[in-house]
């Protein structure tokens, strides 16, 4: 049996690791959706069409999934942090609701006109259900967003006490929803949600021209392949800078505002200045290796690189350690690695897009293989790299579930037993492998399924390097 | 200068001193109506897919509530929400308390959301038998857990299976049976009408049996409910539905189909109606609290009121819209 602190723990961990993949798949397409809509309609060539509802099929499946899951999490904050959705509900509530009422019925009512509608409605409507759901994509990322940055820089509150129980009282509802985290964690999540989409069209589509002028074989509508690698690249190109540089802003602000969390994330334990930043690190000996404060270490390190990465600039620049913060510590591992990896795969990423955009620009990105084999490894690893930050937010916040506040532990249902616990989190297991296995038969089905076959779009190409004019402009 | 005098102002007491802590008792109720009469007929069609074998009659059912469900579903999700906003400890204290129901219900509403998205990625016999059932189950269960729920609150159970539970349950799902047979009567043409004028009368009739079960059951065995069972709101709605089902049986005989389908939309609404008449003033019964001390401060009601005001009246916009594109029948063959 689980105790209910840590089965409650794994399975929010869990529900949200799998949910997000949805959101992110649904709020990086909405840019392209609007922009694909809106090309159909205006000069009415083919492949726009073929992009249209190749995409929206994918989008469709995605939202599906995203629904389901989301229920999900929307209860878990009642079933499993009773004492916390009681302590904070006051605060926390409020953006659900709105969410709810705001971003979910938008997005959910227009979907209907927009994957089922084409026949049915005019060229006005059917533009502004494209624009309502992805409007409604990305305003649940608001809502939810403003309640999560609420629990990393909680501000515009009191405590009180209410039916004997301590509560936390809103009392300035502009410090509180406009905390100083929102706009860092927004404009990271939806730039890397694109950046993710833009990295799965971008594989997709090589793998397709990699069969094509690589091997040879017959691809069925090639070019729409071609024009889907070129998008992805486009969007990758304008998002990789941008996610790094907000990035390593970003951290800054985190070491200002959690200074136990960026502790956490370079694994600096005392107090120090000219602290490096380690890329790789491995204990020296074996008794070390279970010991998370190993002294002993072998490590690749930036001199002074912490130290900059957190004052922007001053290589000198003092860290608080890890000691200085009293009671438990985050796994420090675990936030350690996920933060190494998810930064290096946005340098990879910026490498990519350099890449492939070179390619283009000489003209080879039809037949660079190594290329095509890179874009196609990447595929999934913008997802990746948004869990491994979302973990890195997550885990590093421990052991608080709102900072400062309120512990992870005393958020837990008091009534909740291990029996209960153990009983779902194991059926979440089984359920959500199925989910994802479920989920990725049908895209791949969509995928080989490949665009509809459209009047005008041609259908069969010989291999041979076309022209690059079938590109982003028109 | 405003900066400040706004929160002050809004801290200090109700917008226009309206009585909020009860109008949010209503809203959450009539959000919670929503959800089981807009979603009650996607589950209704559930359970009458069971009743059809041929496949191009399963495929009517199917395009009937394709464009819908997903938006009626968030009906739920908005009154989770909510009860969230407006009675943190309520929300609180019923999601934990039948921890094992809502996960049941969570579960049976996953299955049934895929299921039809399943059903149509491949045509093969095998897979949409499966998926076929695998939609059934889920419309059946998702009402059956629903309705276990709303006794179990409204009776401040501690257990999650009791027998007023499980006949309140059975009731929802009849009554959600009756509301998808006045939605596909509106929706389709042919046989496929006619022959779900039985199987409305027999949901009514089950529901209408099932009902007065519980009522008796509150009369007889919960002495604390008997006087609300009495009291004019809920004498009225009890009373309402027994003209609505008239009503209802009576438009579906003479095939006047959206009065039939209004009166399914009533029979839902004085359900909800009953339950929140006969809960009154308390909302928790089991944690003993009432609508009076479980409501949250002053600030925040003020401010979700004023979002719900805004939001709400657009979100029947977007409904109508959606609904006025895809009005009228699905012709044959049609799948959107
Ligand atoms: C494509 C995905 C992606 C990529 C390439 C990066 N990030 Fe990121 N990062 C995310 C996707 C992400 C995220 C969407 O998963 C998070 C979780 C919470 C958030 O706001 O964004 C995140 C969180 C996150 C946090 C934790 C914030 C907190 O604790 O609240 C920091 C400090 C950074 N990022 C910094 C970086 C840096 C310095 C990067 C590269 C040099 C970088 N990120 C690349
Ligand atoms: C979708 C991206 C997200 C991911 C992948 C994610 C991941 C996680 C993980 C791994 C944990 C467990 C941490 C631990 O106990 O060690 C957790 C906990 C939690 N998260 Fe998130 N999270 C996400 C977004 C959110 C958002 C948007 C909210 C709130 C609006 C939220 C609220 C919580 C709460 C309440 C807990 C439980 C308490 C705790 O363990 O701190 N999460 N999440
Ligand atoms: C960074 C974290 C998150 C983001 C950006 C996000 C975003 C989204 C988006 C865009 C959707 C629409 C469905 C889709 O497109 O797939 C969605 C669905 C949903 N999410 Fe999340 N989500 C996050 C985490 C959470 C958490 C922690 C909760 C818990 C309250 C939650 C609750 C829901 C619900 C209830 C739905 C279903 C809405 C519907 O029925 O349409 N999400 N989410």
């Amino acid at each position: 049996m689980i105790d209910p602190v840590t089965g409650s723990r794994l399975q929010f961990a869990l529900t949200t690791i799998v949910h997000i993949i949805f959101p992110v798949m649904s709020m990086g397409l909405a840019p392209f959706l609007i922009y694909f809509t809106w090309k159909d309609i205006r000069t009415g060539k083919a492949i726009y069409e073929q992009l249209r509802r190749f995409w929206t099929r994918i989008f469709a499946v995605s939202f599906v999934v995203g629904t389901v899951t989301g229920l999900v999490l929307e209860f878990e904050f009642g079933t499993n942090f009773a004492a916390f959705s009681t302590t904070a509900g006051e605060l926390f509530g409020g953006p659900l609701a709105l969410e709810g009422m705001m971003a979910f019925m938008l997005e959910a009512t227009f979907l209907g006109i927009f994957v089922f509608g084409r026949e049915r409605v005019g060229n006005v409507l059917y533009m502004i259900s494209a624009v309502a759901v992805g409007l409604g994509t990305w305003l649940s990322a608001v809502w939810i967003l403003i309640a999560n940055s609420w629990m990393q820089t909680p501000r515009g509150y009191e405590l009180a006490t209410e039916n004997g129980q301590t509560i936390v009282q809103l009392v300035d509802p502009v410090a509180a929803y406009a905390n100083p985290r929102f706009p860092w964690m927004f404009v990271h999540m939806q730039n890397a949600a694109v950046e993710s989409v833009a990295l799965f069209m971008a594989g997709l589509g090589a793998y397709f021209v990699f069969r094509h002028y690589v091997w040879g074989y017959p691809v069925e509508n090639v070019r729409f392949w071609e024009t889907t690698l070129k998008f992805g690249l486009v969007a990758l190109l304008i998002t990789a800078p941008l996610q790094v540089i907000h990035g390593d802003l970003y951290a800054q602000h985190v070491f200002q505002t959690q200074p136990q969390k960026f502790a956490a994330m370079e694994a600096v334990w005392e107090t120090d200045s000219y602290v490096p930043e380690y890329i790789v690190a491995f204990p020296t000996s074996l008794e070390d290796l279970l010991n998370p404060r190993a002294k002993n270490i072998f490590g690749i390190g930036i001199p002074g690189g912490a130290s900059w990465l957190a004052s922007h600039g001053d290589p000198q620049a003092t860290i608080r350690g890890l000691e200085e913060f009293p009671g438990p510590q985050p796994p420090v591992a675990i936030v350690f690695w996920a933060f190494r990896i998810m930064v290096a795969l946005g340098f990879w990423f910026i490498l990519l897009a350099v890449w492939g955009g070179y390619r283009w620009w000489t003209g080879d990105l039809l037949e660079d293989d190594l290329l095509h084999k890179a874009l196609m490894a990447s595929t999934p690893l913008g997802i990746l790299a948004v869990e491994l930050g979302w973990i890195v937010t997550e885990v590093g916040r421990q052991p608080w579930v709102i900072q400062d506040v309120l512990r992870t532990s005393d958020g837990v249902s008091p009534g909740l037993t291990a029996a209960e616990a153990t009983a779902t989190l194991a059926g979440f297991a089984v359920v959500y492998l199925g989910l994802l296995v479920l989920y990725t038969y049908v895209i791949v089905r969509i995928i080989r399924a490949g665009p509809p076959d459209v009047d005008g779009a041609s259908r069969q190409e010989s291999p041979e390097t076309p022209t690059s004019e079938a590109g982003t402009d028109d | 200068m405003t900066e400040l005098t706004m929160p002050a102002t809004l801290a200090a007491e109700p917008l226009f001193g309206l009585p909020l802590s009860d109008l949010w008792f209503g809203l959450v109720f009539f959000i919670f109506g929503m959800f089981l009469f807009l979603d009650g007929f996607d589950f209704g069609v559930g359970a009458l897919f069971a009743l059809r074998d041929d496949a191009d009659e399963r495929e009517q059912l199917l395009s009937a509530i394709g464009p819908f469900w997903d938006g009626n579903e968030v009906w739920l999700v908005v009154f989770g929400g909510t009860l969230f906003a407006a009675f943190p400890a309520v929300y609180a204290n019923l999601f934990s308390r039948y921890y094992l129901l809502m996960f049941a219900i969570l579960g049976a509403l996953i299955v049934r959301g895929l299921a039809p998205e399943m059903y149509e990625q491949r045509h093969d016999e095998a897979w949409q038998r499966w998926w076929g059932r695998a939609f059934v189950v889920g419309s059946l269960t998702a009402p059956f857990f629903l309705g276990m729920f709303t006794a179990n609150w409204l009776l401040g159970a501690t257990t999650i299976v009791t027998l007023p539970g499980v006949v309140v349950g059975l009731a929802v799902v009849a009554l959600t049976v009756v509301d998808g047979v006045a939605f596909l009567r509106v929706k389709t043409r042919g046989d496929l009408r006619a022959d779900l004028q039985t199987d409305g009368y027999r949901a009514l009739g089950a529901y209408l049996g099932l009902i007065v079960l519980t009522l008796g059951y509150v009369y007889a065995g919960v002495p604390a409910l008997r006087s609300s069972l009495f009291s004019v709101p809920v004498a009225a709605l009890v009373l309402a539905t027994l003209v609505l089902a008239v009503v209802y049986a009576v438009a579906t005989k003479e095939d006047r189909y959206y009065v039939a389908f209004g009166a399914a939309a009533g029979l839902v609404f004085a359900l909800v109606g009953i339950v929140a008449g006969l809960m009154y003033p308390a909302i928790d019964r089991a944690g003993g609290l009432t609508v009076e001390t479980a409501i949250v401060s002053t600030l925040p009601l003020n401010l979700m009121s004023i979002g719900a005001a805004i939001l709400l009246p657009l979100v029947f916009v977007y409904f109508g819209v959606l609904y006025s594109a895809f009005s009228g029948p699905i012709e044959a063959g049609e799948s959107y």
